[in-house]
């Protein structure tokens, strides 16, 4: 109640008569709701289309009252539409994404925790010119690094393969990681660590005991970012793997030139909603923290 | 290890490694990322020197390919359209995401489901928006044809065809993607500026708008700053939003520096030219965030010479 009294009183809205309050408060409602139209389109187009027939998407575009609605297309799409060569549908592009996804993200967030953490607590002569060094991964552009990773992949006989992909991303993502938990871990004091040498405890112990509990935001931040960045990469997919291989996101450009006369439209976006779900997930569940370590860097 | 033979020797071997372990743990990461940022650089810069075409070839060329880059029509169009978009997305983004902000701090409610409204896209690949936006951009199967349907028959909007008008179909899907981020970060600058200042501003009666105008707003700019060069960022190295919307047409009106290098190194074999065009946009990249990291260290040691 306190709260409440105190939020009104801070209300910059609250100035003025009560009618243009009113006019105001229906001002800011109707411009959210509009905003929201804007952002919300995409989406509810994806999901009417996914249920329509062709010859109705074909005769009225894709803004218009569906005629009929069915899930069949969702299930061409995951299971037998032709893509790229093969006829499996969605379901295996969405298996080399999670093969993809799931190994690069645990290696490079737990070396980023551990690399975090010596940059924060275990500083030595010259870790901070390393830590620049791995700073500057995050601006490299990906166009950089395409021949060089071409020749090295070619060489390590990873071309054409979903681990070739996860040692790309893994590297790429070491600065973010390194950068996200080593920010993180410097507001743990330094008395904490201190305290805890003296009880005769080591690097490991220390870590194991007092930085990874500390850790779950740091970590929840970094597997979000982790994990869509690396499910939505199309140019590493694209360039580095072809036909079967190829992780979903690059799978739906071939999927575009694939399929004979008519496009399959409701197919397509069956396919592309389920390109779109698993990060999309990720970030319903855990945006709130998402969110919080975003704000909590930008605003410091 | 356990071993009750410690002999002086392998004790301090043993202590040794122990002083090292925190270098020891860095190690393997330093060697990557020294072997993917400065190597992998050199290299094709290298390249970039050199007469590769098709292969890779080591002997050096001279800067004939950035001459030849430079020279092609398609090449400058990237390069201005690069400019173009880039500012109209970030300005785009940010103004957007400060109305957006701004609405939502007027204590609405729901305010964590407007938040994730506008939030959502960040989470969806450039590939899944491109492909949807080009749906609703196309005359035949988005927007023209629903206007159409609805009786309006000279309805006309197809931009998306349009050599003078796509990129800004680029430019409104990209706000789309970023102006959430946008929102989230200013939103919570908003919060964090002194209530005390409001107040005051309030009292002297200034208007809401005026409020947020001369008082609010400015006292967040370093967080403007900050979202302007991520986002910044991103333009310049955009590509496959490009790709799913409107793959750099019609003709090459939406071309952006990344398509070109891809196609130069993997559509027309030349290599060389190819890694040209990469190092121009890691150029492009450096004139974004040079001058921000040497303007951040600049406020913060003034800062530190404020309050010292």
């Amino acid at each position: 109640m306190v709260d409440a009294q105190a939020r009104i009183a801070f209300d910059p809205l609250s100035t003025g008569g009560r009618t243009r309050r009113l006019t105001s408060r229906t001002i800011v409602y109707l411009l959210l709701g509009l905003f929201s139209l804007y952002y919300m389109a995409p989406l509810v187009i994806l999901f009417m289309n996914s249920m329509r027939p062709l010859d109705d998407i074909v005769r009225g575009g894709f803004i218009d009252t569906p005629q009929s609605l069915s899930l069949r297309y969702w299930k061409e799409a995951w299971g037998t539409f032709c893509i790229a060569g093969t006829c499996e549908g969605v379901s295996r592009f969405f298996m080399n994404s999670l093969l993809m996804a799931i190994p690069a993200t645990v290696i490079s967030t737990a070396l980023g925790l551990v690399n975090g953490y010596v940059l924060s607590k275990w500083r030595f002569r010259g870790s901070d010119l390393m830590f620049g060094l791995i700073t500057l991964g995050v601006f490299l552009p990906a166009q950089m690094t395409l021949l060089p990773w071409a020749y090295i992949l070619g060489s390590l006989g990873l071309s054409n393969t979903i681990a070739g992909l996860v040692l790309i991303h893994t590297v790429q993502g070491l600065s973010f990681t390194t950068l996200f938990c080593r920010n993180y871990f410097v507001a743990i004091p330094d008395d904490l660590i201190k305290a805890a040498r003296i009880d005769g405890a080591g690097f490991w112990r220390i870590f194991r005991r007092i930085i990874l509990p500390l850790s779950p935001p740091i970590i929840i931040v970094t597997v979000i970012w982790q994990f869509t960045g690396i499910w939505n990469e199309f140019l590493f997919g694209t360039v580095f793997t072809s036909g079967a291989n190829q992780p979903i996101t690059s799978a739906l450009v071939a999927f575009s030139g694939s399929g004979t006369g008519v496009r399959a439209y409701n197919v397509e976006a069956a396919a592309v909603i389920m390109a779109a779900l698993p990060p999309l997930a990720i970030y319903v569940l855990g945006g709130k923290y998402f969110v919080r370590g975003l704000t909590e860097g930008a605003v410091k | 290890m356990q071993m009750s033979t410690d002999s002086p020797r392998t004790r301090s071997l043993k202590a040794d490694l122990l002083e090292r372990l925190p270098l020891l743990v860095l190690a393997p990461t330093v060697l990557a990322m020294f072997l993917y940022v400065v190597v992998f650089s050199l290299w094709t810069l290298w390249l970039s020197l050199s007469t590769s075409t098709i292969l890779p070839d080591p002997s050096y060329g001279g800067f004939g390919e950035y001459v030849a880059l430079w020279k092609s029509k398609r090449w400058t169009v990237a390069y201005q359209n690069l400019f173009l978009f880039g500012s109209l997305y970030v300005v785009g983004s940010l103004v957007v995401g400060t109305l957006l902000a701004v609405l939502i701090d007027q204590r609405v409610r729901f305010e964590s489901f407007w938040r994730t409204v506008y939030l959502y896209p960040l989470a969806i690949s450039f590939i899944v928006t491109g492909t949807v936006w080009r749906w609703i951009f196309h005359p035949q199967t988005g927007v023209e044809l629903a206007l159409q349907d609805m009786g309006w028959l000279s309805a006309q909007f197809d931009w998306i065809t349009d050599r003078d008008m796509a990129l800004y179909v680029v430019v409104i899907t990209g706000i789309w993607h970023a102006s959430g981020f946008a929102m989230a970060l200013i939103l919570a600058g908003l919060r964090s500026v002194d209530g005390d200042l409001v107040k005051a501003a309030q009292i002297d009666g200034a208007s809401l708008f005026r409020t947020y105008r001369r008082v609010i707003l400015p006292s967040i700019w370093p967080i403007f700053m900050a979202v302007a060069v991520v986002l910044l960022q991103f333009a310049v190295k955009t590509y496959d939003l490009v790709v799913a919307l409107t793959q750099g047409g019609p003709g090459v009106s939406t071309t952006v520096p990344a398509i070109v290098v891809y196609d130069l190194m993997f559509q027309r074999g030349q290599i060389a030219q190819g890694s040209a065009a990469a190092v121009m946009i890691l150029v492009a990249l450096a004139l974004v965030l040079i001058p921000y990291s040497l303007y951040t260290s600049w406020r913060r040691r003034s800062e530190a010479a404020t309050h010292g």
